[in-house]
């Protein structure tokens, strides 16, 4: 691994994890007046991603999709000011946390139905396919959207046109408070079942960075050169509750054991222990890239809470388009 | 003569013709029949990556559509029958209407959705549903329900061609209707209802296949001295309330025929939206005739009464004036069982 690599892997993580704790810190403070998903924990996966996706690579995702889009490139002031119902946020406020969108780096849009993104994308693999080029789609999807039927059907579509599009499955074991085991059978992992489709599958341990990076690099190799879709999987674990600012370990939803294991396992300090001992990586570089993405978080929660409010007439707007919008019409 | 059908191919080969973006897929596309005729020859003239036949996933390759859409494309997904793309409401009503909405205007979705909807012929409970209300239920879906066959390609252009998705109802029973009009390119704009008959007696207001059955009725009642308006629809979504409105205003009298159910349904939209905008020009309550609030049966002998046929609206429309009328005109001039739109339909679908 190159030291730029190394650097932009850890510089990834931590935007990620910034960002998200900064809306976990602040979240009390009753101004961001919408359902959160945060990423802390699950950072690695995006981070890899953003890594090797380029902008014109069109990408959507679901619910939990601040890391998505940082990862990608998405505009972090829009999407703060999004979080705080402005007027400059990427969805004019219309969207909130759920509903992110930037595509001058080919963030797509993500939604907030579970599965609900997934044809999207192999719809937008489609049109790459069309086009022509060696562009892709990246769909983000959770271990609970291959329980749905609109997934399968998204992907046996893809399969069938061998399509130019990357399926990345987080599996964090649970939905909301439901655990793998009560959705799925476990004999088979997701990716095992996946497997059955004929298409490329891989799986990783979702917290080890450089582990996702050689595994997605791989399948994104293949994806560009006419090898069709591709599905990996990365157990992963979410830190916060599944939706909001809070830790809610107090419940008792998930053992103890597990979320000693996977606490203790946290993305970036796996991978800047063993850079830093390696020498790859120096605690200076660390410490003055920390400084960099403070300033940048602390400038877009500033920018989003300094900006207006949309006006009250756009309530009523944007229901039909009166021409046709976007970059790629 | 150049009918419904053709007019409907035609405008999918002249959107195909203009437009690299346009795809067209759905089951049955390419196949021998090619969906009622309306998709024939088109795979062979424009290539499989441009009309195709798909998955049966209706909710998927709804999603897909919409994604190559927001990829550049501008698909047209047909359904076989409306009942089969209830498979996509998720994708229709979550994505699809919402997409321009939710992302604050970013990005419009450009697609249409041919859906056959249907009755009579044993079609039964889950082949003959006329929901153009959900459709039309749900903010940022347009929804166009095309009766006569000169309007079919125009108002089939406007939606393909228009920024936003557009849920296209085609009744089986208008497929073969034919029209002389001369043959033209031009798109019909969404929205605008068209004024078929002229009289100040009543104002009916119409969709669909009601239409045909409205203009028969009209014109026999014309013969007997009763002379009404008869707006036909085209669009239920956008609405052409100002048409709707002014002949109100003249005649005072509202009659609307759907082909849906009777309750929450596009008829008691409109009865709702007159009384209120012109209830002082009103000298009778509104009235409606739909089918009923219970599901078409299967059996010849169960649908005999579901059907609203023209005699009933003449004989309703004779109702509303106080005059004596005759349904006998209509009754001598059926050449065909209730079952089905004419002699020239034998099923099997």
């Amino acid at each position: 691994m190159t030291p730029e690599l190394t650097k932009s892997l850890a510089r990834g993580m931590r935007r990620i994890r910034t960002v998200e704790e900064t809306i976990a810190a602040r979240y009390r403070e009753q101004e961001m007046r919408c359902p959160t998903h945060l990423s802390s924990g699950q950072e690695a996966v995006s981070a890899a991603a953003g890594a090797l996706l380029r902008h014109s690579d069109l990408t959507v995702s679901g619910h939990r999709a601040h890391a998505h889009y940082i990862a990608k490139g998405g505009n972090l002031n829009a999407m703060i000011a999004e979080i705080y119902g402005r007027v400059t946020g990427c969805a004019r406020g219309k969207g909130g946390s759920m509903h992110l969108i930037d595509e001058t780096v080919g963030f797509m849009g993500s939604t907030a139905i579970v599965g609900g993104t997934v044809p999207v994308g192999v719809g937008l693999g489609y049109s790459l396919m069309m086009k022509g080029g060696d562009d892709i789609a990246c769909i983000f999807l959770g271990d609970a959207v291959v329980e749905t039927g609109v997934f399968h059907e998204a992907l046996n579509f893809a399969t069938l046109k061998n399509l130019p599009v990357l399926f990345i499955c987080e599996n964090n074991f649970y939905s909301v408070y439901s655990p793998l085991e009560v959705r799925q059978p476990t004999a088979r992992e997701i990716h095992e079942k996946i497997a059955g489709y004929g298409i490329h599958t891989a799986s990783g341990d979702g917290n080890d960075v450089a582990a996702v990076h050689a595994i997605m690099s791989d399948a994104i190799t293949k994806i560009r050169t006419g090898g069709g879709p591709a599905f990996l999987e990365f157990s992963t674990f979410r830190w916060r509750e599944h939706c909001g600012p809070n830790f809610d370990d107090d419940l008792g939803y998930r053992p103890d054991p597990m979320i000693e294991e996977w606490t203790a396992r946290d993305p970036i300090s796996l991978f800047e222990t063993k850079a830093l001992s390696k020498g790859s990586l120096k605690q200076a570089d660390i410490d003055a890239m920390q400084q960099e993405i403070d300033a940048e978080v602390n400038a877009a929660f500033d920018f989003a809470r300094s900006s207006d409010f949309p006006p009250a007439e756009e309530a009523a707007m944007h229901v039909f388009a009166d021409h046709m919008t976007g970059g790629m019409q | 003569m150049r009918s419904f059908a053709n007019e409907i191919r035609d405008g999918l080969d002249q959107a195909l013709a203009e437009d690299p973006s346009v795809l067209v897929f759905g089951l049955g596309v390419p196949d021998p029949k090619g969906v009622f005729g309306t998709t024939l020859d088109l795979q062979e003239k424009y290539g499989e990556k441009r009309v195709f036949d798909m998955p049966t996933s209706e909710n998927a390759m709804t999603g897909i559509a919409i994604g190559a859409a927001l990829g550049g494309f501008k698909p047209v997904l047909t359904h076989q029958r409306l009942d089969f793309a209830l498979l996509s409401m998720d994708q229709l009503v979550n994505n699809a209407a919402k997409w321009h909405f939710m992302f604050g205007g970013k990005r419009s979705v450009p697609i249409t959705i041919r859906m056959i909807l249907g009755r009579g012929w044993g079609q039964g409970p889950t082949h003959s549903q006329n929901l153009q209300s959900w459709f039309a239920h749900i903010p940022g879906l347009k929804v166009v329900m095309p009766a006569l066959a000169s309007d079919a390609k125009g108002l089939l252009l406007s939606s393909i061609f228009d920024p936003n998705p557009v849920i296209f109802l085609e009744h089986r029973w208008l497929h073969n209707a034919q029209t002389e009009a001369a043959d033209t390119n031009r798109p019909i704009p969404l929205g605008e209802a068209n004024l078929l008959r002229e009289g100040d007696a009543v104002t009916v207001v119409s969709v669909s296949y009601m239409t045909i059955e409205a203009l028969h009725a009209v014109d026999v009642l014309k013969e007997q001295g009763i002379s009404c308006d008869l707006i036909d629809l085209r669009s239920i979504s956008p609405i052409d309330w100002p048409k709707i409105e002014k002949s109100v205003k003249k005649t005072g009298k509202l009659l609307v025929l759907d082909t849906g159910f009777k309750s929450f349904g596009i008829a008691a939209e409109i009865m709702a939206h007159i009384t209120e905008t012109c209830f002082r020009d009103l000298t009778l309550p509104p009235a409606r005739l739909t089918a009923p609030d219970y599901s078409e049966s299967t059996s010849p002998a169960l649908t005999k009464d579901y059907h609203i046929r023209a005699e009933h609206i003449a004989a309703r429309i004779g109702e509303m004036t106080e005059r004596e009328i005759s349904t006998e005109p209509i009754l001598n001039a059926r050449n065909a069982a209730h079952d089905v739109p004419g002699n020239w339909f034998t099923g099997p679908f």
